[in-house]
């Protein structure tokens, strides 16, 4: 055993009270560091898995059109747009953009979609709605209507729609009955409701309204291609760089999940942020603390250093026995934090399966050994500080005391 | 300029503590050796110098001007490092104030000077540890932690604790200065045991004429200046 370690020891558990105390408040700094991780870890997965969860990570769409040029010979420019067209540009050799996009490592699901709006009607009452024709046996590729059925079935036989429980409560319906849908095109349509799901998400429960990839044709006079082709993928921080991907190999506009929350993503970054600094306050505590201890301690042992340096120890020894209690301070208070954060925060359940209401904790990303590892360097930094004092004391100045 | 078996020798010494006005002049050109198994005690009112000169002989302490020279080295020409090695080896000191490591063992600070020089507590020195608080009387005390020793067994630990690297030296800043006349007669009585078996050099400040009177040799300190040394070393 190293003789500076052996002092070290003895220096720290000649009084237990006062060690034990410095290694609490070490524990309880690491303790914070780790509940934040894990909370604001998984408030980002709880907030992505409630706004992702039910999206596409990446959509496939023909570029917009651009707008014609009416007079191409003139001088300066002159351009006429014409806005709100109501139909989409249609992408038209899905079969080909299907099977270049299954090249792409890490796609989990593809679904060709046709999109467009219309009404629902049932008596009086008229709700405005997204019409989403998918492929039958795709219904639950990119939401998961099967896992959110409220009633019903979640297949798709031509003639029959799925739709969100909001909107069944505002038309006053439930799975079985009878629905007319009007479409944009002005196609009238009645259907079966053959069932009805709950995302907990707005848009999708009050006005979206799945169907038949061949109703949703007949509904919008589309004979052929697909309004978009929805993708999810397995990571879904990689929907940037996938849909860059997508874009350059099929010459389509893909567009990622990211694009179009941007809040959401600069929400969990200022969060990220603000856990950081606690984080970096808990640290600073550790430091303060274990800084503070040390020099009280050099202090209170200034003689017997000086007497250590007239037996012939070195400045470099008495660095060591104080850079050697401030990393057992760290490692001890350090590992007991994160041992105490482990066993309060592991009973909490996966940020996915928790109630309204409930804490999202994510165990997983609690950061155990960055937090004994951060406080293990700061602990050992903070003891700098006392170890260089306790080299400069001088043996003479303690002799005559 | 000194005789082979001189172990010590310095040649016009002066010590200033402060600077300017201010300066204060401690020690005023002291010309001292020491011959090799000498037991000599240091003695002189308070404030003559006495610590001040055991500091610079014990290498704690650089002096103003003058020369130091120890077992043939210039001590004045080398480096802080070199000089902390070499009190390590060369150099035991015994204190006023016991200034034993509270939370050490009897036999752990008698061991300290050795744990300096190998790094370690070896299995050796261990022994010559244990062995040492036998010869200070102490045997039954081994184990026990520094605080829970009187003031006399503390001061035999302490002298323990100096012999530990065989020094050629030991410098005594009034070792008994805090001991009931028993403990210190006991005290004297073992440093005069062990100056006659080893030959191991002792220099002892003292106010207490029956300790300096068990010395072979009186060296009087007034002033900053060696006023007498008697009987002249041989
Ligand atoms: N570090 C210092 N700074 C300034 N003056 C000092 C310092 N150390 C000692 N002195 C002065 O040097 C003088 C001699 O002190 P020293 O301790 O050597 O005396 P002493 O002979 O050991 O006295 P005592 O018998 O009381 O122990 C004193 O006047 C003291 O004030
Ligand atoms: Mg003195």
């Amino acid at each position: 055993m190293l003789y500076q370690f052996k002092i070290g020891w003895r220096y720290l558990t000649s009084n237990l009270i006062q060690t034990g105390l410095l290694v609490l408040g070490v524990a309880v700094g690491v303790f914070v560091f780790v509940f934040m991780s894990a909370l604001i870890g998984g408030l980002a997965v709880y907030l992505i898995d409630q706004t992702v969860g039910d999206i596409s990570h990446v959509t496939v769409s023909e570029p917009p059109l651009a707008p014609a040029q009416l007079y191409p010979e003139s001088a300066g420019a002159l351009y006429a747009i014409e806005n709100a067209t109501g139909r989409e540009a249609t992408l038209r050799n899905t079969t080909e953009v299907i099977a270049t996009l299954a090249q792409l490592p890490g796609l989990v699901a593809v679904s060709p979609q046709l999109v467009g709006n219309g009404f629902v009607t049932r008596g009086a009452v008229v709700n405005p709605v997204t019409v989403v024709g998918v492929e039958p046996d795709k219904v639950s590729a990119i939401a998961d209507v099967a896992a959110n059925l409220v009633a019903g079935r979640a297949d798709l036989p031509t003639g029959s729609a799925l739709i969100g429980q909001k909107l069944a409560t505002d038309l006053g319906v439930d799975a079985g009955q009878g629905l007319r849908l009007r479409s944009d095109q002005g196609v009238d349509m009645t259907m079966t409701i053959i069932g009805v799901f709950e995302f907990g998400v707005a848009p999708l429960d009050e006005r979206t309204v799945y169907v038949n990839e061949k109703t949703a044709r007949g509904l919008f006079d589309l004979r052929h291609g697909v309004t978009r082709i929805e993708l999810r993928i397995d990571d879904l921080w990689a929907a940037p760089s996938f849909a860059a991907e997508v874009a350059a190999a099929t010459g389509l506009e893909a567009t990622p999940w990211t694009e179009s929350n941007g809040q959401l993503i600069s929400g969990l970054d200022a969060q990220a942020r603000s856990g950081d600094i606690i984080k970096g306050f808990a640290l600073v505590t550790i430091v303060i603390g274990v800084a503070s201890a040390l020099l009280l301690s050099t202090y209170r042992r200034r003689s017997e250093i000086g007497i250590m340096r007239a037996m012939g120890a070195s400045k470099g020894f008495v660095v060591m026995v104080f850079l050697t209690q401030g990393a057992l301070i760290g490692l001890v208070g350090g590992l007991f934090g994160a041992g105490l954060a482990w066993l309060a925060l592991s009973p909490f359940p996966p940020p996915g399966q928790i109630e309204a209401g409930g804490f999202p904790i994510d165990v997983s990303q609690g950061g155990f050994g960055l937090a004994v590892g951060l406080t293990l360097v700061g602990a050992l930094v903070a003891s700098i500080l006392p170890a260089r004092a306790a080299a400069k004391v001088d043996p003479v100045s303690v002799i005559s005391q | 300029m000194s005789a082979p078996e001189d172990i010590v020798v310095i040649e016009g010494m002066t010590k200033n503590f402060g600077s300017g006005d201010a300066t204060q002049k401690v020690l005023k050109g002291i010309d001292l050796s020491l011959a090799k198994g000498s037991l000599a005690a240091l003695q002189g009112r308070s404030g003559s110098g006495k610590s001040t000169l055991l500091s610079i002989l014990g290498t704690l302490m650089k002096p103003t001007a003058g020369q130091h020279e120890m077992l043939g080295q210039d001590l004045g020409r080398i480096s802080e490092r070199d000089l902390t090695e070499f009190r390590n080896r060369h150099i035991g000191f015994v204190f006023q104030f016991h200034h034993l490591f509270p939370d050490l063992t009897a036999l752990e600070n008698v061991m300290f000077p050795s744990a300096m020089h190998m790094g370690r507590e070896t299995r050796a020195a261990r022994r010559r540890a244990a062995d040492l608080l036998v010869r200070v009387g102490l045997e039954d005390r081994i184990g026990f932690r520094a605080t829970a020793l009187s003031g006399g067994q503390k001061q035999r630990v302490a002298i323990a604790r100096a012999l530990m690297n065989t020094p050629e030296l030991v410098l005594a800043d009034e070792p008994t200065g805090n001991l009931d006349r028993e403990s210190a007669d006991q005290v004297m009585d073992l440093v005069r045991e062990i100056n006659a078996e080893d030959h191991t050099t002792f220099l002892i400040s003292t106010h207490d004429e029956k300790i300096a009177d068990g010395c072979r040799r009186q060296i009087h300190l007034d002033d900053g200046q060696i006023v007498a040394s008697a009987p002249p070393a041989k």
